[in-house]
């Protein structure tokens, strides 16, 4: 297979359904359809209405990737799909449809980790990744601190939330404030008008040792100060809250994506997942990292959430890599150890 | 050739038919792992009558009733299919396979729907003539004790008198169908209800989903005036309300 593969890879973990297709590490499509207005009024998405909505949009979306890609299916070498982690029933539409359209077109199925291909994604934009580099991956479902020696293979865990993931601290907090689902977009856009330091909410563990996360009780924290203004019977500040709140996310988030990075002589961070579009979290990353001389890599926010061209992305490496491809009868694995990059 | 596929009830099952008689079939029983068994059966299943995938068609795939996460993994196998080779996709009741291979004048077919539930629907001599439907086993009227088949009959035993028949649905005998019918729309006869359906799935359920009331309160005790501005009782689910 030639150096640079052509690969389809189809993301279905959580509400976006996404086909993307690069040329090794050239982004030609990516199509990404989501059910997120169907969520929004159940304040979280509701899997089966996601899994419902993936159904309905995967062939469109397939569609729609080769029609902006300018390729036909025939010519593709592969076919990547997330075999996990993420939301069961959804997992299953994606991993069911990639399985028919390797038959269909008699092309290996790769079976892919979704947090792996958080990392890859960024290669579509700034080259090949550094080996080793740490990657901090934070969005609705995930928050993880990983070591990336080789994103084909071998990836390790350093750190993780021990609760809530930071964007669903974010979807919380935004419900305390009477603002929409999800949290992460108008919580930004109040902070720009708020003071940051107005208010010193905690920064759970952010002294212990580990690079383990905690945003439970920073979300009870915000509710609490929240709810004291209003028995008061005085107003709630919303633009310092917000501005406050997401100032102790992204500090914790950056202080121990950088200690990572000293502790394993690392000098390249690579930032993925929905918050990584946060507009508090990219200026205290790209701060910090340059007082500790770190390379920061964040793709443009409309890679850093969910969608195909990550898969892809990841795929092309590991067919560039020469591993051989995933069996048709692999499952879909909620709970998909980041330390499997490929399902076999 | 045909191509014949239904993942509606515990059963994994692929057929492949050449307008004439089938010519392969797989069946798998485990409720468990659709995702895992429908790609390799529909592999093994070509192989077997040694088709290859530029052979197909058309395909058939049951569209349900039945629970949903299984269900999808056979409508979108089918429409992926369909789009990549080109051919058309065409949707069959669940329940109506189970009762093409029934040899009683009227019976009822019922399927297991989880939650304590079946889906289910009656037929005579010319087919469905009511449903599908989903209920509680004890709240289906049973006037005229229709003999019952199916899994969701066995599995609520003493509320339907059993009849002949199997328990899931045979992609063989869905494949005999959609033949016929695919046959018949060059020569309509007799009219005989719709047997050809969209490729769409027959939820017949809404999810299962609530919309939050507003944020509860974290602080212990608070003023009267403050707890009454707040919580208040939680909307109406839009499921159905189980
Ligand atoms: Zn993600």
């Amino acid at each position: 297979m030639s150096d640079e593969p052509l690969v389809l890879g189809i993301e279905t973990s959580c509400d976006e359904t996404g086909a993307g297709i690069v040329r090794g590490r050239t982004l030609l499509a990516d199509e990404v359809a989501s059910s997120m207005d169907q969520h929004a009024r159940f304040g979280g998405v509701v899997p089966e209405v996601a899994s419902r909505a993936h159904l309905e949009a995967m062939v469109p979306v397939i569609d729609g990737a080769f029609a902006t890609a300018g390729v036909k299916p025939a010519d593709i070498d592969a076919i990547a799909v997330t075999a996990g982690p993420g939301l069961a029933g959804a997992l299953m539409v994606g991993v069911a449809a990639a399985k028919a359209y390797a038959y269909a077109l008699g092309k290996p199925l790769y079976g892919v980790n979704h947090l792996a291909a958080h990392v890859a994604v960024d290669q579509l934009e700034h080259g090949p990744l550094p080996a080793p580099c740490v990657a901090l991956l934070v969005s609705g479902g995930h928050s993880s601190l990983l070591l990336v020696p080789d994103v084909t293979g071998t990836v390790v865990p350093l750190g993780a939330t021990i609760d809530d993931a930071a964007g669903e601290a974010y979807d919380k907090v935004a419900r305390v404030l009477g603002m929409p689902f999800p949290g992460g977009p108008p919580i930004d856009r109040a902070a720009r008008e708020g003071d940051g330091a107005a208010i010193k909410f905690p920064r759970a563990k952010l002294h212990d040792g580990t690079l383990d996360f905690s945003f439970a009780g920073l979300k009870t924290a915000v509710a609490r100060w929240v709810e004291a203004r209003q028995d008061a019977g005085q107003p709630v500040p919303v633009a310092d809250v917000a501005a406050s709140f997401q100032e102790a996310v992204a500090d914790v988030l950056t202080r121990k994506a950088v200690a990572a990075c000293a502790a394993h002589g690392v000098t390249d961070l690579v930032v993925g997942g929905g918050v990584a579009a946060n507009s508090r979290l990219r200026a205290l990353a790209a701060d910090r990292c340059a007082a500790a001389g770190i390379r920061l890599r964040v793709p443009r926010p409309g890679l850093c959430t969910d969608n195909g061209a990550m898969v892809a992305a990841l795929g092309a490496s590991i067919v560039s890599a020469g591993l051989p491809p995933s069996p048709l009868d692999i499952p879909a694995d909620s709970s998909l150890p980041v330390t499997e990059v490929l399902v076999r | 050739m045909l191509l014949g596929l239904d993942t509606a009830t515990p059963a994994v099952t692929v057929a492949l038919h050449d307008g004439a008689r089938v010519l392969a079939e797989a069946t798998t029983v485990d409720k468990h792992r659709h995702a895992e068994l429908l790609a390799p059966a529909i592999s093994r299943v070509l192989a077997e009558a040694g088709a290859d995938r530029a052979d197909l068609t058309a395909i058939a795939v049951g569209v349900g009733p039945g629970p949903f996460t299984g269900l999808r993994v056979g409508l979108v196998t089918a429409r992926v299919l369909g789009a990549a080779l080109g051919i058309p996709v065409h949707g069959v009741c669940s329940l109506d396979v189970i009762a093409a291979d029934v040899r009683l004048p009227r019976f009822l077919v019922a399927t297991d729907a989880r939650r304590q539930e079946v889906y289910w629907a009656r037929y005579d001599e010319t087919g469905r003539y009511s449903g599908p439907h989903v209920d509680r086993p004890a709240d289906i009227d049973r006037r005229g004790s229709l003999p019952a088949v199916g899994e969701g009959a066995r599995r609520y035993e003493g509320l339907f008198p059993p009849g002949e028949g199997p328990l899931y649905p045979a992609a063989a005998t869905l494949c005999r169908l959609a033949a016929a019918e695919l046959a018949r729309e060059f020569s309509p006869d007799v009219a005989r209800r719709d047997v050809l359906l969209p490729a769409v799935p027959l939820y017949l359920r809404r999810p299962d989903a609530r919309e939050p009331g507003a944020p509860k309160r974290v602080t212990e005790t608070a003023p009267p005036q403050a707890a009454q501005s707040r919580g208040g009782p939680p909307a109406p689910s839009p499921g159905a309300g189980r």
